[in-house]
C-alpha cells in the first residue's frame, strides 16, 4: 500500500501555493484578457518577488545548484495546486516561481553549464527544447530529418523543427540532429538564438491562443563542437529522458485544473435553480460531479504513483505513462462535463471552462499522444510481441 | 526570409463611423495606420473587448493621427497578435508608436536575429 497523506512540510507548502494562486493570482486574472499568458511586466516582477520572499521560487532547481531540492512527489503535489487557475495549464501561476532551465543542462559540461544553465537559473536566459520535426513527433527517433555533419571542430547543421515552444523568445535551445542511423544516430546540441542561420520562420496557430507553438529553420547552421551535448549519436536518450519524467507534472497541471473545473460545477449547481429546483437536486447533475470525482480521484491517485515510483530510483516510464494518459483523458472529461452543467455560460469566456476545455484537448497529443502512451505500456506488458 | 507575407490581408479602409459600425464584433486582430498607410498601431479585440473589433476600432474615431485601419477575424487572437507585432518589429526594428513599450516584454522574434530590439 503506498501512502500519499502529504506530509507536514509537504502540507505547508502546498497551504503557501495555494494562498497564493488563490489572493495572488486570481484576482489579477480578473483584468487579464481570457487568453492571457503573461502579467503585465510590474505585476510579474513583485510577484516574482513576493515568490522568492516566500521561498517558492526556483523550487525545481535541485539543491546542489542551491534549490530547495523537492522531491517528485513534493513537486506534483505543488503542480496540481499552481495549475487551479484560468492561464494554469500552460502557464501555471505566470512562471513566477521560475524554473529550473532545461533539465538536459544538468548533463552538460561545465563550460556549457556557465553559459546556459546558470543563466538560466538566475532568469537571464530562456531555453526552448527543439526535437519534434514536420516528418513527425511521436517517434522522434525514426522521424528526425534535421541532419548535422561534421566540419573541422564545427558541425553543420540544415533542417526544420516543428511544435516548438518558447522558441521565438529563447536565448538558446536544445535541438536534436541526425549524425547517424537509428536511434543510435541522433546528437544532441546547443544552439544561440542568433547564430547565422537559425531563425523562427512562423507562430503555429492552434487551440492555444497564448503560449503558441513555432516552426524553425536551420540552414547551413555553423556550431562548434564545444556547444555538442553529450556524446556523439547519444541524443535519443538525452531526449527519451527527459520525456518519461515531463509526464509526471504534465499530468498533475491536468489533475488540477479537473479539480478548479470540479470545484466551479459543484458550486453552481447548488447556486442555479430551472425549473424551480437546484441544479444540485437533479439525478443527472448529480451523476455528471460523481462521474468527475472518480475520473479526479483516480487520476490523482494513478500520478502520485508515478511520483512516488519515481522518487524511489525506480523505472516509471510505464507509470509515467499510466498517468499521462489518466490524467489527460480524465481532465478532459471533467472540464466537459462542467461545461454541460453550466450550460451556455460554460462555452463563454466569462469563466475559464472554455479556455480549458481547447487547451485540454492539446493535452491527450503532447508529450506524446494516448495512443504512443498505450503502447509504452503494451511494451511493457507483452514484451517485444507488442511490435 | 521574408516575413511580411504574414501580414493582415484586407485591405486599408478609412476609419469612418459608417466603416466602423459595419465591422462584425467578433474577437481578432485590427491594425490603425495614419493616412499614408504607415501602421501606428497592432491590436486585438479580445474576450473584454465590448462589441469585438467594431469596439475597438471605433476608438479610435476621432483621432487626428488615424487614418486608415484594416481587420482580420480570428479565434486565437492573441497568438497572432504578437505574431503581427513581431513582424512588424522584423521589418522595422521597433514597435509602431502607439503600442506601449510593456507589448514588446517579452516579445519573441521571427526571421533570423541579428539585431537588438526596444523592449527585450
Amino acid at each position: 500500500m503506498i501512502e500519499f497523506e502529504p506530509t507536514s512540510e509537504q502540507t505547508s507548502l502546498i497551504d503557501n501555493v495555494r494562498r497564493f494562486v488563490r489572493e495572488e493570482i486570481i484576482p489579477l486574472e480578473a483584468d487579464l484578457d481570457p487568453d492571457a499568458a503573461s502579467l503585465r511586466p510590474d505585476d510579474f516582477a513583485r510577484l516574482r518577488q513576493k515568490a522568492i520572499d516566500l521561498g517558492l521560487h526556483g523550487m525545481d532547481t535541485p539543491a546542489e545548484y542551491g534549490g530547495p531540492g523537492l522531491d517528485v512527489m513534493t513537486r506534483t503535489l505543488l503542480a496540481i495546486e499552481m495549475s487551479q487557475h484560468r492561464a494554469g495549464l500552460y502557464a501555471s501561476c505566470y512562471g513566477v516561481f521560475g524554473g529550473a532551465g532545461l533539465a538536459q543542462m544538468y548533463e552538460a559540461n561545465d563550460d556549457q553549464k556557465e553559459r546556459y544553465l546558470y543563466p538560466s537559473l538566475r532568469g537571464e536566459k530562456h531555453g526552448f527544447f527543439g526535437l519534434s520535426e514536420p516528418s513527425g513527433g511521436s517517434d522522434p527517433a525514426r522521424a528526425i530529418r534535421t541532419k548535422a555533419v561534421r566540419d573541422g571542430d564545427d558541425w553543420v547543421i540544415n533542417g526544420s523543427k516543428l511544435w516548438i515552444s518558447g522558441a521565438d523568445d529563447a536565448d538558446f535551445g536544445i535541438i536534436f540532429a541526425r549524425t547517424g542511423e537509428g536511434r543510435q544516430g541522433i546528437t544532441a546540441f546547443i544552439v544561440d538564438a542568433d547564430t547565422p542561420g537559425f531563425q523562427v520562420t512562423r507562430v503555429v496557430h492552434t487551440l492555444r491562443s497564448a503560449h503558441y507553438a513555432t516552426e524553425l529553420s536551420f540552414q547551413d547552421m555553423r556550431i562548434s563542437d564545444g556547444n555538442r551535448l553529450g556524446e556523439i549519436g547519444n541524443g535519443f536518450a538525452i531526449a527519451n529522458g527527459r520525456l518519461s519524467a515531463q509526464r509526471i507534472p504534465y499530468s498533475a497541471q491536468c489533475v488540477g485544473i479537473a479539480i478548479a473545473a470540479q470545484k466551479l460545477a459543484v458550486e453552481y449547481s447548488q447556486i442555479r435553480e430551472t425549473f424551480g429546483q437546484l441544479l444540485a437536486s437533479r439525478q443527472a447533475i448529480q451523476w455528471m460531479l460523481v462521474d468527475n470525482e472518480f475520473d479526479i480521484r483516480s487520476s490523482r491517485l494513478l500520478v502520485l504513483e508515478a511520483a512516488a515510483k519515481a522518487d524511489r530510483g525506480e523505472e516509471f516510464r510505464t507509470e509515467a505513462a499510466v498517468a499521462k494518459v489518466a490524467a489527460t483523458e480524465a481532465a478532459g472529461r471533467v472540464v466537459d462535463r462542467a461545461i454541460q452543467i453550466h450550460g451556455g455560460l460554460g462555452v463563454s469566456k466569462e469563466l475559464p471552462l472554455e479556455r480549458w476545455y481547447r487547451e485540454m484537448r492539446i493535452r491527450r497529443i503532447g508529450e506524446g499522444p494516448t495512443e504512443v502512451q498505450k503502447l509504452i505500456i503494451a511494451r511493457d506488458l507483452l514484451g517485444k510481441v507488442a511490435g | 526570409m521574408s516575413v511580411s507575407g504574414l501580414a493582415i490581408r484586407s485591405p486599408w479602409t478609412e476609419i469612418s463611423e459608417g466603416a466602423v459600425s459595419a465591422l462584425h464584433a467578433n474577437p481578432g486582430v485590427y491594425e490603425i495606420a495614419d493616412a499614408s498607410g504607415q501602421t501606428l498601431l497592432i491590436g486585438y479585440a479580445g474576450g473584454k473587448s465590448l462589441f469585438g473589433l467594431r469596439g475597438e476600432v471605433a476608438k479610435h474615431i476621432g483621432n487626428p493621427r488615424a487614418g486608415l485601419f484594416r481587420v482580420e477575424q480570428n479565434m486565437q487572437y492573441i497568438s497572432r497578435w504578437k505574431e503581427l507585432l513581431m513582424v512588424f518589429r522584423s521589418e522595422t526594428g521597433a514597435l509602431p508608436v502607439l503600442n506601449p513599450a510593456e507589448d514588446g516584454f517579452r516579445l519573441g522574434h521571427l526571421g533570423p536575429r541579428n539585431r537588438s530590439f526596444d523592449g527585450d
